[in-house]
């Protein structure tokens, strides 16, 4: 993080699966590199042996038995799809 | 130059639950799409996840059998990558801290021949965590459908370590999984049904070689034979490659069973940047001695500890433990019947494996099913060992005891097939049989002992088949004597 | 009286409802009314449904006259943020992304409320998926602040405290994840209280960055906020972050704690930096009256203040990256038109329903995330937030809540900050300490700036200690008269 952070745009806006213009290429990549350089500061703390903290209130085994609790109906499963058929989602032809 | 393939497997099997791992809808197979869907399966803004306590047990059961180690702490991360299967375009896995940390498979390789164990040996494992299951696409001409009945089914992956090095001991590593997960009660390992899948990574090296060649991923191997046959094809494939003075280049690749060949899916180069972080959403996991020691009391005996002590306590031979043993079930039904006499053990283990696995499969009935429980199959190996009826006669019993449920003195007496004769009557038979056919006699005198059969073959007749066929062996020698 | 009835408190109208003096069909009546004459000026409402309100608040009468009343919020009108929610109403999140999402379930602090007999009432504008301080990032319409219409009314809550504010709401249900309550709320004039993390469930909140949200009450005065804490707080076992702690009787805990001497604790790192010198006038004028009755007031130290902003900006953004990526053009949001194949479908969805802030804040989530940037940002940040944390568990070692600015400036005007990101995140700078350390804080108004915005007094409590957060707010709010002060609309 102390080197000038490198940022690949494409790369990230393919991970993000968003498409950008030209324009917002050249715009987020000048804010990204305006924040990530601020965020810079977090260097001057020694966080050795300090425990990352995922939760704020962390607690173990917050879980559920197994029972069945909840239903919906496929036609309201599909209520809001862009398109459906046959109770299932069209997407355009998946090929691997 | 010699090549050697290096195996690695990637098993994914879905943990049985009534519910979903982390959504309170039904989980399972062959429902109407998209019937097992609710917010949090469908990844609707606002639902949240909550562990099924029944997937986390299945897993550390599956883990403690499998010999890993349980640590104190996991936790959830998510795994982001986008699919249309995957409702959240995150899957909810374990990435640096899984429930399960190392562990082995015992196996058993071919041997010489059906009849003769293979050698045993124990393959390694990395790791087994638990994540959530996607969704299922279905293909047509110009689009793709997307059902989420199988999305957040209790998923767990099996990982091993480069440890094998042939298509036979990858088909021996998913039996023995399939075989234990059964045992186990954690999953039906259904391949059919999606609910065990495995992905395997082949790369081939020089004899000799230390360091691992270039490897293949290989996926949509979905079936056991598809496992051995696409390893297979995969490992000739890649040798060939190399002998041809090629390079082998990191991708995956597919199996397709039908052409029975595999082919590339997509380079390296394109590989997934996961974005792994601890999902905010879930609590971590903590398991004590308590848990861990609860669960290990409900693991049963596992295979191939059952076939060892079979071979000790029954003195069983290969051939029948080979049948009884991967199927806990008929195991148990075997050994309620031989602990009842188990100096009458293999006479009990032939009919199972014979007799009683024959009539269940023709009628297709479950074996709990049967009305011939184990009591029945020790009365009939007890009439046939005092000699009450001969062996041929024991199998027309056993199918009538299949059909009413009665015992076998029961079948005896009700169809009158207890001899009606005594052994003297036997020794008139004898004789009449040497008197009426002096061929086979002559041809017997001379040498040919062969020739006694047909000579048994004119009393049994005589006895309409009830007469005790060593009783008529030795009074005919006796008579030619 | 009932044209007047929009500007009353819900403790009040509670009590004229019990007393049948008024009907909860007038009062909604009443609300729509003047959400119907103000609202084209304001922009409060993403939507709103005349037609079921009127039957809600039908239903809530006939509660009553059976003698079923389910308490006090029984018949009082509540806004809902646009980003909870409620089955058979529009969940949009300002976004063009739900442009058309229609949710099929209930969010729990909705299904609380409706067991508290609420009318719920209208869906909210905010910034878009709630990243944003000025409502400028709604996609859906321009949202203003009620004192002055050219100034932004805050955010990402901006509908829930304009609402309230202009009286088209008794209270309001809003979303803080870096501040978004307690902004809004000091720049409309109102009370706004995000709770402890896990307080309320946040099972049915679209979510921004998950260990950071919280869902919370807004409203006119602190007894108003506390009657809807009550109703919506708790255990849900269907939020798996949802802290089992005891629920407090808020409403009661205002009169018992009343005269209390608090300890308060005023975190110098809070008054040392670039606040406008003006709206600090009224912050340190309550600091005044809390020693006047006789509070203690200490300063106290939280060192790594200066680390809040670059911490928040990395854990919310990384986690946002992960929780949006669901709105994909595939299930149930907006798909693109025109796409080349199933990839470019989530690309070109993705391009045209979210908004530049939502991209930014999505890009550099992502990119924190990537492939070798993981322990240089999210994990350094989580450790940082760490440190954060330590500093105000160590401040609670002497004081019962600390005192602060909410905002470093009043209401700024449209347009103002929209060119620069990192400076419009600055302005978050005392707000987003508490989302990071997951305690409580409030917002109550405190004072008007010299060309008459709002200014907001920030209360910042111990871990599940709401009732003494709300208390010591409710002392200044007793001994001032800005409940019943309106912008003029
Ligand atoms: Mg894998
Ligand atoms: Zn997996």
């Amino acid at each position: 993080m102390s080197d000038k952070p490198k940022i690949d745009i494409d790369y990230i806006s393919n991970l993000a699966r968003v498409a950008l213009s030209e324009e917002e290429k050249a715009a987020y990549s000048k804010d990204l590199s305006s924040i990530l350089g601020y965020v810079e500061k977090l260097n001057e703390l020694d966080t050795d042996g300090i425990e990352p903290m995922a939760h704020p209130y962390p607690v173990y085994n917050v879980w559920r038995e197994d029972k069945v609790e909840s239903k919906m109906s496929p036609e309201k499963a599909m209520e809001n799809a862009p398109a459906s058929r046959q109770n299932m989602v069209i997407v355009p032809k998946v090929v691997e | 130059m010699e090549y050697e393939a290096v195996i690695g497997l990637e098993v994914h099997v879905q943990v049985k639950a009534d519910s979903k791992i982390f959504a309170r809808c039904g989980a399972g197979f062959g429902h109407g799409p998209n019937e097992l869907a609710d917010p949090v399966v469908l990844g609707l803004p606002g639902a949240l996840p909550v562990m099924n306590k029944k997937a986390l047990d299945g897993i550390i059961k599956a883990g403690l059998a499998l010999g890993c180690t349980i640590p104190d702490v996991s936790k959830w991360d998510r795994k982001n990558y986008f699919y249309p299967d995957s409702p959240n375009n995150y899957q909810i896995t374990q990435y640096d801290q899984p429930i399960c940390d190392g562990g082995e498979v015992e196996i058993e390789l071919p041997g010489a021949s059906r009849n003769i164990m293979g050698e045993h040996r124990k393959v390694k494992l990395t790791r087994i965590h638990l994540e959530n299951d996607v969704g299922k696409l279905t293909h047509f001409s110009s689009d793709s459908l997307v059902d989420y009945n199988r999305a957040g089914t209790s998923l767990m992956e099996i990982v091993s370590e480069p440890d094998m090095h042939s298509g036979e001991e990858a088909f021996a590593f998913l039996t023995s999984i399939r075989q234990i997960m059964v045992y186990c009660g954690i999953s039906d390992c259904d391949m059919e049904k999606g609910q065990m899948r495995a992905d395997a990574n082949i790369s081939v090296r020089p004899k000799g070689q230390k360091a691992l060649g270039e490897r293949i991923e290989l996926k949509n191997l979905n079936s056991i034979t598809g496992v051995k046959n696409g390893i297979e094809y995969e490992i000739r494939r890649q040798t060939s490659e190399l002998k041809k003075g090629r390079t082998i280049t990191q991708a995956t690749w597919r199996w397709d069973a039908e052409l029975g060949v595999t082919e590339e899916m997509r380079k390296k180069e394109n590989a997934h940047d996961y974005r792994y972080f601890p999902d905010p959403d879930l609590m971590p996991v903590r398991v004590d001695d308590e848990w861990r020691n609860r669960l290990r009391a409900e693991i049963p005996e596992l295979p191939y500890e059952k076939q060892r002590r079979y071979f000790e306590e029954f003195d069983l031979p290969y051939t029948i433990t080979s049948v009884i043993v991967p199927d806990r079930e008929l195991a148990e039904y075997f050994e309620e019947a031989a602990n009842l006499a188990p100096k009458k053990a293999q006479a009990i283990g032939n009919l199972v494996v014979n007799d009683l696995l024959r009539e269940v499969s023709e009628v297709g009935i479950a074996l709990s099913e049967s009305k011939i429980r184990p009591p029945h199959i020790l009365s009939l190996v007890e009439v046939v060992e005092k000699g009450t009826i001969t062996k041929n006669i024991a199998k027309e019993v056993f199918v009538e005891m299949f059909k009413s449920g009665e015992t076998a003195e029961e079948v005896i007496e009700r169809k009158g097939l207890k001899p009606d004769f005594d052994d003297s009557q036997v020794k008139t038979w004898c004789e009449e049989a040497i008197a009426e056919n002096p061929k086979p006699v002559e041809s017997f005198k001379a040498g040919n002992d062969k020739a006694l059969n047909s000579l048994k073959g004119q009393v049994m007749k005589k006895s309409r088949g009830k007469a005790n066929p060593q009783l008529v062996d030795g009074i005919i020698r006796d008579l030619l004597a | 009286m009932s044209d007047t009835l929009y500007y009353k408190s819900a403790s009040e109208l509670a009590a004229l409802l019990e007393k049948k003096e008024i009907s909860a069909v007038e009062l909604i009546q009443s609300i729509i009314n003047r959400t119907k004459a103000v609202d084209e000026r304001v922009g409060a409402f993403n939507s709103f449904d005349e037609v079921d309100a009127i039957a809600q608040a039908g239903a809530s009468d006939a509660r009553r006259s059976d003698g079923q009343s389910l308490g006090p919020l029984d018949g009082i009108p509540i806004g809902i943020k646009d980003v909870l929610a409620v089955t058979g109403q529009p969940l949009t999140c300002s976004s063009k992304m739900l442009e058309k999402f229609v949710s099929p379930y209930d969010a729990t602090c909705i299904e609380k409320l409706k067991a508290s007999g609420a009318v719920l009432w209208g869906r909210l504008n905010m910034d878009e998926f709630a990243m944003g301080s000025s409502t400028e990032n709604s996609a859906t319409k321009v949202c203003s602040n009620p004192w002055n219409l050219d100034h932004v009314p805050g955010g990402s809550s901006g509908g829930s405290a304009a609402a309230v504010a202009a009286g088209e709401a008794i209270v309001s249900l809003g979303s803080d994840t870096g501040g978004s309550i307690r902004q809004p709320a000091s720049h409309c004039g109102v009370v706004g209280l995000k709770p402890t993390y896990g307080r309320v469930s946040r099972y049915g909140l679209a979510a921004f960055a998950s260990s950071l949200d919280q869902v919370g009450p807004m409203g006119r005065s602190v007894t108003d906020v506390a009657m809807v804490l009550q109703a919506i707080s708790g255990h849900d076992d269907r939020d798996s972050t949802s802290f089992k702690s005891e629920v407090a009787d808020y409403v009661k805990a205002l009169s018992d704690n009343a005269g209390k001497k608090w300890t308060l604790g005023l975190p110098k790192e809070y008054f040392d930096t670039a606040s406008d010198a003006a709206s600090m006038e009224p912050v340190l004028k309550a600091i005044e009256f809390y020693k006047s009755i006789g509070c203690e007031v200490k300063e106290v130290s939280l060192p790594h203040t200066e680390y809040a902003v670059a911490t928040y900006y990395i854990v919310a953004t990384a986690e946002a990256s992960s929780n949006l990526a669901r709105y994909d053009g595939v299930r149930y949001t907006h798909r693109a038109e025109n796409y080349d194949d199933h990839i470019d479908l989530y690309f070109q969805s993705r391009a045209e329903g979210f908004g530049s802030e939502v991209k930014r804040r999505i890009m550099l989530g992502t990119y924190v995330l990537s492939s070798g940037y993981y322990d240089a940002y999210y994990l350094k940040a989580q450790k940082v937030r760490t440190l954060i944390r330590n500093d105000f568990m160590k401040a609670y070692e002497e004081v019962d809540a600390l005192i602060a600015p909410t905002s470093p400036q009043p209401a700024f005007k449209k347009g103002e900050k929209t060119s620069d990101p990192l400076s419009m995140y600055l302005s978050d700078i005392y707000t987003i300490s508490a989302n990071l350390a997951g305690i409580p804080a409030m917002s109550i108004p405190c004072g008007f700036s010299a060309d008459g915005l709002p200014i907001g007094l920030q209360i910042l409590g111990k871990p599940f200690m709401e009732e003494e957060l709300l208390s010591v707010g409710h002392a200044f709010e007793q001994a001032h008269d800005f409940t019943n002060q309106h912008p003029k609309l």
